[in-house]
């Protein structure tokens, strides 16, 4: 009975915090992508080749948890298969965090734009081997600004 | 020393190519980071101990990689890529590498 009593409050818990943190989180990304809009990002492997330009290396990371209720429901709709909606929000929310505090990085160097972006993502693994845990993910790439 | 993940640099031309160099890090999680990130793991969110860990053991890879470089006598590291890798529980391996050249204006 104290089991259960302490997984509902687990639950609940992570529930309605999680879903408040992801709220704003992402009201903070949508704020902070506006912001850093004139940073423009590119895949491509080679600059404008006209453009003279100073680079820098830039990176940006972030580590997010998932919380509880994430945990539980994903564990439940894996043993369907499938979409699990819980954690695609998870990584868009890491990845784009990283996008913008590289951007933030460039843009303190004066930069105009980052040319070469690579992703990487790396699931950090948590004491119980079955369990996701967190997951970091880096953006980095070349920021260039005009001479 | 000049970091880059391009393979060229705009106005500079590479006078020497001087291989491969590479700087790695293997860095285990701290207990009190590991508790706060328990915590954490029932709200969900950052975990900010972790994104500064991965950070600084990202750095000294770099700073290791650049150490190997200069021994070459390379101004320039292109092409670089980052790598992390779980060896056991609790503990990361980051890897940099790039290609040690040298570059002339």
């Amino acid at each position: 009975m104290a089991d259960l009593i302490v997984f509902l409050v687990l639950l609940a818990s992570g529930y309605t915090v999680g879903r408040i943190a992801e709220r704003r989180h992402y009201r903070s990304i949508l704020a902070r992508e506006k912001e850093l809009a004139n940073v423009m990002v590119f895949t491509n492997r080679f600059p404008p080749l006209t453009l003279r330009a100073g680079q820098a290396l830039v990176a940006g990371s972030v580590v997010i948890s998932e919380d509880y209720f994430k945990r539980v429901l994903s564990g439940l709709q894996s043993l369907f298969g499938g979409r699990l909606r819980a954690y695609e929000s998870l990584l868009d929310r890491a990845r784009r965090e990283a996008v913008l505090r590289m951007k933030q990085e460039a843009r303190g160097k004066g930069a105009q734009m980052i040319v070469n972006v690579k992703f990487q993502t790396f699931s950090i693994p948590g004491r119980n081997p079955n369990s996701f845990g967190a997951v970091e993910v880096m953006a980095y790439g070349t920021a260039l600004t005009e001479r | 020393m000049l970091l880059s993940n391009l393979e060229i640099v705009p106005g500079q031309r590479i006078v020497k190519h001087l291989g491969l160099v590479q700087g790695s890090t293997v860095r285990s999680k701290h207990l009190g980071k590991d508790i706060m990130a328990g915590l954490k793991n029932i709200v969900g969110g950052e975990l900010k101990g972790y994104t500064e860990l991965l950070q600084e053991a990202r750095q000294e890879a770099t700073e290791r990689m650049i150490k190997q470089a200069q021994a070459a006598g390379a101004n320039a590291v292109l092409n670089i890529r980052f790598s992390t890798s779980s060896i056991t529980q609790g503990a990361a391996e980051m890897l940099a590498y790039g290609t040690a050249v040298v570059l002339a204006a």
